[in-house]
């Protein structure tokens, strides 16, 4: 499997701009594992948070490409750069009651905290780059996890230097 | 009272005089009535093809010849899908063109209105920017972006989908003279450290090798692709698109290269130690096995398009600008070569293997080629459609002009000739006959134009190649299948000087290689309307010399040979 890449765009908020990225991704062959678009300082302008896989060669013509759309405004490649990484996990877990301590245990090892509770399930919160998220989850397989839901992953640059 | 403001319709083609428009090609219907409408109290010429892919390729036609901008006008819904092959052929070559959709009115999209068609989303793949307007004051704006995207830089077509009360309403938004793209870069000279860098790379060359492509044609960088080929001493070949960039008739020149590319220039690439290119992507049409490709030489890579940096091949030295730029950048740099016994090696492989063809038999193609140049005295602009007759028309039409020959590199695009023949009778002014070279399937695609020519009484002569088969396919078929004929024959052909007839223009007939000189001579001769000319050629010819797709210059076949070979590994 090909190694994930952490990838910047500042776009422009018009329409089909999104497409426009998507269709330089699949036509060169890259998946995108997540995607999280958000607003930025400046209305006209989004920020994409974008990880995908494929060939490495082939990465940094897609950069190229995606540099060269008219509504990107600048794409990098954040990989192995000095980088704060997060995502949010929310995790709705089937739990009885006798096995809520240890899974309040789990949670709360994570950093985790329980947003939602009933008499037989439970939703988790925990946040953190994406190698904990996968922790966490492979931890919880002992429980009956109903569904997850994974933000995906944003990405800001340490220091004054921005991303 | 105060003055009735414009309607959308209007607006835009007051915009496109602003442009400097002064012809569009177009086919009207429900969705664009009102810009129709408005056409009539402009000056701008209309150009009503018989179908709107003819409109698309002879806006294309039209760009080439003058590097201006083509303009299409046409319908939304089929309309608007008529218009994807020719705008994904115009973005294949980077030319100019912005093409103008009608759309059914904003309250009904996403609706499956009649006649609706998501153009904009159908087209994302082939177009270099397109629009959706929907509010009729971002027209001017737009438009202008428009204009300014598709003519700079690595230049291409761009789309507007015009919702049809959009152009039916009122537009109050002012005329705009600017545009504000912070997205959108457009690389002008090189970075001068990188050129130094190049340079320092070229003077130590012995066996330097240039290869001028469509970027030195599109940038006008002929003269200085000229005076660098002469001050280093350094031979010049050529893509199919670049022909012309550097006079055929030069003593350094050595044609095309790539797939049905001279010896020459082949064996060149295979054994030069520098080799710079000028504004070509290095197709597989140019490369065949990559592997194998340039693999002894420094490469300076000089395009306008960032993108084209490594994209196919790491070269030494990217160069990132308007090729003429980056020359007159690169020229002061250098020095003459110590090349002598370089030119005398490449001089001896031109020597030896000119490009040739049979004499004996029937009508060829190559005659036909040869003839009209030879009547001409090499001042024609030829039109080629794709094919096998497009090879020998590269091979043989020695263009000592850039821009003389005009054709579909990057698509490939059968049907183009014609109608882009047309765009670009309409946009010359070099004096120079407009001579269509095509096939009998690709005229027979878009053949409906001959109304379009008939119309106008547009001065082209169109050679209708008659081999009665699919001749690139059948030769691949010949010489990779057993000569397993499939789906090649075209049987039942017309009689073309009947159809022209049909169309009240002149047709005339070539069956022999005798009569070719008198019968294009009378062509020639009629430059107030069409004439048709109908080559009745020799049936199974082969192009030569050909290296089979995905293989190398080892492979390179200059005639017929006697066993079946291996099916090519490349693509086509």
């Amino acid at each position: 499997m090909f190694p994930a890449h952490s990838i910047s765009i500042l776009v422009s908020n018009k329409p089909g701009a999104l497409v426009r990225i998507a269709l330089v991704f699949s036509r060169r062959g890259y998946n995108i594992d997540s995607l999280v678009v958000s607003p930025t300082l400046d209305n006209s302008v989004s920020r994409m948070n974008i990880v995908a896989r494929g060939n490495p060669e082939t990465l940094a013509q897609i950069i190229q490409q995606l540099e060269k759309l008219v509504d990107v405004i600048q794409a990098k490649d954040h990989t192995r750069q000095n980088v704060v990484e997060k995502e949010l996990v929310l995790l709705k877990v089937r739990c009885k009651p006798e096995e809520r301590t240890e899974l309040l245990q789990l949670c709360d090892h994570f950093k985790g905290i329980t947003v939602d509770m009933t008499e037989i399930s439970m939703i988790l919160q925990v946040t953190g780059n994406s190698d904990k998220i996968e922790a966490m989850l492979s931890l919880c397989k002992k429980f009956e996890i109903v569904e997850f839901v994974r933000t995906g992953k944003i990405i800001m640059m340490r220091g004054e230097s921005k991303t | 009272m105060a003055a009735k403001p414009l309607n959308g319709a209007q607006t835009m083609i007051e915009c496109l005089k602003r442009e400097g428009v002064d012809t569009i090609f177009g086919y009207p219907g429900g969705n664009v009535i009102p810009i129709f409408d408005a056409i009539l109290d402009s000056d701008i010429k209309l150009i009503l093809t018989r179908h709107e892919q003819g409109a698309t390729h002879a806006a294309d036609g039209y760009a080439r010849i003058t590097g201006k901008t083509g303009v299409v006008l046409v319908t939304s819904g089929p309309g608007a899908t008529n218009t994807l092959t020719g705008i994904y052929t115009a973005y294949m070559d980077s030319i100019p063109m912005v093409i103008f959709t009608g759309q059914t009115v904003t309250g009904s999209l996403g609706m499956d209105a009649f006649q609706e068609s998501d153009i904009s989303g159908m087209s994302f793949a082939s177009v270099k920017h397109s629009y959706l307007i929907k509010n009729p004051n971002d027209l001017p704006r737009i438009i202008k972006e428009a204009f300014y995207i598709a003519h700079s830089g690595r230049q291409g077509p761009v789309l507007i989908d015009l919702p049809k009360d959009i152009s039916a309403g009122p537009c109050t938004a002012p005329f705009v003279d600017d545009v504000d793209l912070p997205g959108y870069k457009v690389p002008c000279k090189a970075d001068q450290e990188g050129v130094e860098q190049a340079a320092a790379t070229i003077r130590k060359s012995k066996k330097p090798l240039i290869l001028a492509g469509h970027g030195a044609a599109i940038s006008g960088a002929s003269r200085a692709v000229k005076e660098l080929a002469e001050k280093l001493g350094c031979p010049v070949s050529s893509t199919m698109l670049g022909l012309g960039v550097f006079p055929a008739s030069h003593e350094l020149s050595l044609g095309m290269t790539g797939m049905h590319g001279t010896v020459a220039a082949n064996k060149a690439i295979h054994e030069c130690d520098l080799l710079i290119s000028i504004g070509s992507r290095f197709d597989d049409r140019i490369t065949a096995k990559l592997s194998e490709f340039a693999k002894q030489c420094e490469v300076v890579h000089i395009d306008i398009d960032p993108a084209e940096y490594g994209k196919v091949i790491r070269p030494r030295h990217f160069l990132c600008g308007d090729a003429k730029n980056v020359l007159e950048q690169l020229l002061p740099l250098t020095e003459k070569l110590d090349s002598a016994a370089w030119l005398k090696k490449v001089e001896s492989w031109k020597k030896k293997y000119p490009l040739s063809y049979p004499k004996q038999g029937g009508l060829r193609v190559q005659h036909i080629v040869q003839t009209i140049h030879e009547i001409t005295n090499g001042k024609a602009i030829v039109v080629s459609d794709v094919g096998q007759h497009q090879m020998w028309t590269a091979q043989f039409f020695k263009c000592d002009y850039p821009g003389q020959l005009l054709n579909s590199g990057g698509a490939g695009t059968m049907g183009f000739g014609f109608p882009a023949a047309l765009g670009a009778v309409i946009g010359n002014k070099t004096g120079f006959p407009v001579c269509a070279i095509l096939g009998d399937g690709g005229f027979q695609m878009t053949l409906c134009e001959l109304a379009t020519a008939r119309n106008h009484n547009l001065p082209v002569k169109i050679f209708v190649m008659d081999n009665r088969f699919l001749g690139m396919v059948r030769q691949w078929q010949d010489l990779f299948y057993d000569k397993r004929y499939s789906g090649v024959q075209l049987e039942n052909n017309p009689d073309f000087v009947k159809l022209a007839k049909a169309y009240d223009i002149e047709g005339l007939c070539i069956s022999r290689n005798a009569d070719a000189k008198r019968t294009i001579e009378k062509a020639m001769e009629i430059n107030d309307r069409p004439v048709l000319i109908h080559c009745i050629c020799e049936q199974e010819d082969n192009v030569f010399p050909m290296i089979p797709a995905g293989a190398s210059v080892d492979d390179l076949l200059t005639e017929r040979p006697r066993k079946i070979l291996e099916k090519p590994t490349g693509g086509t």
